[in-house]
């Protein structure tokens, strides 16, 4: 009975659950201000890096 | 064809082809170790069970509003260019084993021969391998497929794209009988990583309801940005990991 979902949830959100966080949030964002009448187009281009760097540090690992 | 649509064929085009030549080292692996008839057969069934998919999906989506279509493709699109891109850095810098063709096949073939054959009839194991492979690999390139064209109001070109990569994967893996090692995954992996991102947050962005200054001219600027920002992040992870050695892993190739 799990097997459907779960496999949507991989298809869909893949390796990192944060980019498809940071997805939700970035267009979330950008909804709320476009219904507010302010300029909306530049979240997506400032939020995606910031998401990406965070995932792209999560796959790196910690520090030594 | 406008800019827009040449994006459009291109992104599909390399995605497609990435895709195609991922499932095409496996089917090539188990049909020369197994019963080829089976392994076609389970291509078969998958482009089938695709075909199928795409004919339900296709008037599905293109019937929704534009502004729900471009939220729901645009948010899509920018979680699968985001996965893209991100496994395209970590390569590009080291960071992340190369997707490596003639590993897989190797893998996958001694897999197979260990696997017992049944002397008559179908053999399950070719067929499920290869139904699997085909259908996993097709189902990312067929949700690009649809969510592109629907988009662009031109599933027909999305589609003469995607059956023009598979038609190359194909005549390439007929001329050289070998897994195609020699393919630039990952630079194709990244370009369209940067593709899939920048229709991404254009699309989702207008489906939010936010107006681009310029409209679909803002969309070069766009992918040129995600292209530069990228770059610069395998540069940063160049400088914060040692690389790892190759060849491709096992955990890599199922992360592909």
């Amino acid at each position: 009975m799990t097997a459907l979902p779960r496999a949507v949830w991989e298809f869909v959100v893949g390796d990192d659950w944060l980019l498809a966080l940071g997805v939700v949030i970035t267009l979330g964002i950008t909804a709320l201000l476009a219904a507010a009448d302010l300029a909306a187009w530049w979240v997506g281009p400032v939020l995606i890096p910031v998401f990406l760097l965070a995932s792209i540090r999560r796959a790196l690992g910690p520090r030594r | 064809m406008s800019g827009a649509e040449w994006s459009l064929a291109l992104s599909v085009f390399l995605a497609c082809a990435v895709e195609a030549v991922e499932a095409y080292t496996i089917v090539l692996a188990i049909a020369r170790t197994r019963k080829a008839s089976s392994a076609l057969a389970g291509t078969g069934a998958a482009l089938a069970v695709l075909a199928v998919a795409a004919a339900a999906l296709g008037p599905a989506l293109t019937s929704l509003p534009i502004g729900v279509l471009r939220l729901v493709v645009g948010g899509l699109l920018l979680v699968f260019g985001l996965q893209w891109l991100r496994k395209a850095i970590l390569r590009a810098a080291g960071a992340k084993a190369l997707h490596d063709e003639e590993a897989i096949y190797a893998e996958q073939a001694a897999e197979a021969a260990e696997a017992p054959v049944s002397a008559e009839g179908l053999d399950r194991y070719a067929f499920a391998i290869c139904f699997k492979a085909v259908a996993l690999e097709g189902l990312e390139v067929l949700v690009i497929v649809l969510t592109f064209g629907a988009n662009q109001h031109d599933v027909g070109l999305a589609a003469i794209a995607a059956a023009a990569a598979i038609l190359a994967v194909l005549g390439l893996g007929l001329a050289v009988r070998a897994p195609l090692a020699r393919v630039p995954e990952n630079t194709m992996k990244f370009a369209v990583g940067v593709m899939l991102c920048a229709f991404g947050a254009f699309w989702g962005a207008e489906g939010a309801g936010a107006s681009w200054p310029g409209g679909e001219a803002s969309l070069p600027f766009l992918v040129a940005f995600l292209a530069l920002i990228s770059l610069a992040l395998v540069r940063y992870v160049r400088g914060a990991r040692p690389p790892v050695p190759v060849p491709a892993s096992p955990a890599s190739r199922a992360e592909a």
